[in-house]
């Protein structure tokens, strides 16, 4: 049954011999660059309204983003609120995401803040307090704080970077840990460095320019 | 997009307090609803700032449907020179806003009432969110009190709406709704034009007020790069300048951003082929020697091989979808991307920008117009292209005896009808053959579902595409039998409006698109897609009052055809097809541009 359209079939066709990632990278299948995933904090100046946390947050599942951790709280100005969001993701994900954020109209700045920003977050970490001795040499050790006691528990504050709270909760962990509750991570850019500023470039990210030279960043380590 | 812009806001300084109403219409810059004679009253309620909101953004049309929560704001509707179109679905009413919005180039205004008039406006909604087209939706919502109790006809609206609205607003003041309103018009209109919602709970718009609205403004955190990076757009130039096989692919947003003319004068004057995406349809006149037409899924061969061997590929105002792309792996492989787009998030979403340019797209391919200083030496590549055009040229076979070619009826249609006739469709094969045998040659013409694909988009589409084009230009619905059914309901508002509307109905009693992948890639078992319980739609179309004609074979298109066109109000053809044809080219899901098939065992 003949269709009326003509030409050569898919085989007799010249096919060029380049290939693109799936980021939509020109590659050369020889050397293909690896897009590692990076940890990283990003940090979103928003409108004080209500519905802002959850168009946010809405925004990272419809796009299929990974949070890590989300926190959120007032600033020094009552109408402005500080989202604070550590993502998992390959370069060209945090660009993306950084470029969604910005699309939201309650949005006023968003900033990926460097490796050496000030990050902090909370535990409470309720042990077993059989041995109370040791629990307090450990709890001494982190820095921790003991916000309540009973004759069988003991309950600490620990606040720091991400891996000293997980160190502080493995070393509590041979007295018995019953409950632990963590918030997520905070952060404040360094020294005269404005948190809430602005990314320099918006045009060209630092991805977009990592992409074309193939180089990607680091993974930068909490401090 | 900032004349449009510019042409709403020259008032808003004026409008800091209540006392400069009349200020406020005398400095109107000539929008065609305002009498700069008469002096409106003072808004009193929260419902009548809504309306003097839209009254000031020069509003001229709203669509919607009547509802409890919404009662107050057509009440103050009542009074208004707002010319309101009452449809019989509120999916309907946000599919005309949106086709209105696309053809007019300002935002539609489409209302409905909470709960379930809210949830029937979502599908026009996401359609004109996929499709960046500007309009408003406006909401009632149960009275504040009432909200979050799961009161009567109550729905978290601007919850169900956040993921499918550029913003959405929930009022809580009757002093600030009307101006709430002027925001989301702005909004809608402004940088990359998509839709906004205001949920107006019924105590804000019963409320009582003397505030009058400000005027359309984008609030301050909505900003907006016009022009791209100077440096980028010299190293873009040097790469258009020393390229090989360029080409040029327009999307919806030279449309959007009445880039048509620059693109046009940037094609010409260096001899670029022009690709376009579906939404991009109109950009550039496919009758032109450059044109390559439609790339993509059922994009032209030519369009695909031109896509897959171009070395510099100037992409304006596309988000490359996975319809155009196909597998990104072989998207272009060999060319180096310059992208334009008012959207930095659409650089490097998909396919990754070598030189990203963020800005308007008329502006911006001015810029690189500017920067170009000597034409790519691309003969041999044009000779290539047109010998594409050649050996793919699209083609059909139509013997007397079989059944009905829909190509042919396209065609007639096209043949019958001026180049500034707008054609809007549902979603299916027959979209598909409206894009590939239609001849474009003009931006807003052409009015389809594109990102959304939302089937039953092409007669509420009709209706808003009508209200907006001028009166010497046909609006031609090309239907599919499934697609028209599922919001034909319209035809009552088409006649009581009495619209001139042609719709066509390429009937082949099934679910097409869907019977060609069933054949193609699950053994020809027809699950579900076969419709052979339809109505008689000539007739259909006579009990709502519309005209009715019939095609059966060749000899009754040409009359059929003519018929229709003339007669003065909304006509349905039924139109019985090949019910074995199918679409091709053809792209299967994911698959290499250059690889597409021709007929199925191409496959």
């Amino acid at each position: 049954m003949k269709r009326g359209l003509e030409g050569p079939p898919p085989e007799e066709r010249p096919t060029p011999a380049g290939r693109r990632n799936k980021q939509g990278i020109r590659i050369d299948p020889e050397i293909e660059a690896t897009h590692d995933p990076r940890r990283t904090v990003i940090s979103v100046l928003v409108e004080h309204e209500p519905g802002v946390l959850a168009e946010a947050s809405g925004l990272f599942s419809r796009r299929q983003f990974n949070i890590e951790s989300l926190t959120v709280g007032p600033t020094t100005a009552d109408d402005r609120a500080r989202i604070t969001l550590v993502v998992e993701e390959p370069d060209p994900g945090i660009d993306q995401i950084k470029k969604q954020l910005r699309k939201l109209v309650p949005v006023i700045s968003v900033r990926e803040l460097a490796s050496d920003a000030m990050r902090r977050e909370l535990a409470l970490v309720k042990v077993d307090a059989e041995r109370p001795d040791q629990v307090a040499a450990v709890a001494d050790m982190y820095d921790a704080k003991t916000v309540d006691s009973s004759p069988e528990t003991a309950t600490f504050e620990i606040t720091g970077a991400r891996q000293k709270i997980d160190a502080a909760i493995e070393t509590f962990g041979q007295f018995g840990i019953r409950e632990i509750s963590r918030t997520g991570t905070t952060a404040l850019a360094r020294g005269t460095d404005e948190t809430a500023g602005r990314d320099p470039a918006t045009a060209v990210s630092s991805a977009d320019a990592a992409n074309q030279s193939h180089e990607y960043t680091q993974t930068p380590t909490d401090d | 997009m900032s004349e449009r812009a510019a042409s709403v806001t020259p008032t808003e300084e004026q409008h800091d307090d209540q006392t400069t109403t009349d200020a406020d219409e005398s400095g109107d810059d000539g929008a065609a609803s305002s009498d700069a004679e008469t002096t409106p009253t003072p808004v009193t309620t929260g419902a009548e700032s809504v309306i003097r909101a839209l009254e000031n953004a020069g509003v001229e049309y709203a669509f919607g449907v009547q509802g409890g929560a919404i009662m107050p704001v057509y009440d103050a509707l009542y009074d208004s020179d707002i010319y309101h179109i009452t449809m019989a679905h509120e999916q309907g009413a946000s599919h005309a806003a949106d086709a209105y919005g696309i053809v007019s180039g300002e935002p539609g205004v489409c209302l409905a009432t909470s709960g379930p008039g809210a949830t029937n406006l979502v599908t026009g909604i996401a359609d004109a969110d996929m499709d960046s087209d500007p309009m408003i939706a406006l909401t009632g919502q149960v009275p504040t009190e009432f909200v979050g109790n799961d009161a009567f006809q109550e729905t978290d609206t601007i919850g169900v709406t956040t993921p499918v609205t550029k913003d959405n607003t929930f009022s809580t003041d009757p002093d600030r709704v009307g101006t709430d309103v002027s925001e989301a018009f702005a909004l809608a209109g402004e940088g990359r034009p998509g839709p906004t919602l205001v949920d107006l709970p019924k105590d804000v718009t019963n409320g009582e007020t003397d505030r009058e609205p400000d005027g359309p403004r984008v609030p301050d955190t909505y900003e907006v790069q016009e022009r791209a990076d100077a440096e980028i757009v010299a190293a873009a130039a040097e790469r258009v300048e020393n390229a090989a096989r360029p080409i040029m692919l327009l999307g919806g947003g030279v449309i959007k951003g009445e880039a048509s003319e620059a693109c046009r004068a940037f094609a010409t004057e260096h001899e670029i082929p022009v690709v376009t995406t579906m939404p991009g349809i109109g950009s550039f006149p496919e009758d032109h020697e450059l044109a390559m037409e439609m790339a993509g899924m059922h994009g032209t061969g030519f369009a695909n091989m031109a896509v897959t061997h171009c070395d510099t590929m100037i992409a304006v105002g596309t988000r490359f979808d996975d319809r155009l792309t196909g597998g990104i792996e072989t998207f272009a492989p060999d060319a180096e991307i310059i992208h334009v787009d008012i959207d930095p998030a659409e650089i490097s979403k998909n396919i990754h920008a070598d030189y990203p340019l963020v800005g308007d797209a008329a502006t911006v391919v001015d810029q690189l117009g500017e920067a170009v200083d000597a034409s790519p030496e691309a003969k041999k590549w044009r000779a290539q292209c047109q010998q594409w055009k050649s050996d793919y040229s699209m083609a059909y076979d139509a013997p007397e005896d079989e059944p009905v070619r829909p190509e042919f009826i396209v065609e007639a249609l096209d043949e019958a009808t001026s180049d500034r006739a707008v054609v809007t469709t549902g979603v299916g094969q027959h979209q598909m053959w409206a894009c590939q045998y239609w001849t474009y040659t003009e931006p807003r013409t052409w009015v389809s579902s594109h990102g959304l694909g939302t089937m039953g988009y092409g007669l509420p589409a009709a209706i808003g595409a009508r209200v907006a084009a001028a009166d010497d230009q046909e609006v031609v619905c090309i239907d599919g039998d499934g697609s028209f059914l599922m919001t034909l309901q319209g035809l009552s508002v088409a006649v009581r409006e009495n619209l001139d509307i042609t719709v066509v109905v390429l009937n082949n009693e099934y679910i097409g698109m869907v019977r060609q992948w069933q054949d193609a890639f699950f053994e020809g078992r027809h699950s579900a897609s076969d419709y052979g319980w339809m109505p008689e739609f000539d007739k259909l179309a006579e009990a709502f009052g519309a005209q009715g004609f019939r095609i059966d074979d060749y000899d009754d298109v040409a009359d059929a055809v003519t018929e229709a066109l003339a007669y003065d109000g909304p006509s349905v053809i039924d139109a019985h097809i090949d019910p074995q044809a199918n679409v091709y080219p053809m792209v299967p899901s994911g698959g290499d541009n250059g690889q597409f098939a021709l007929t199925e065992d191409q496959l």
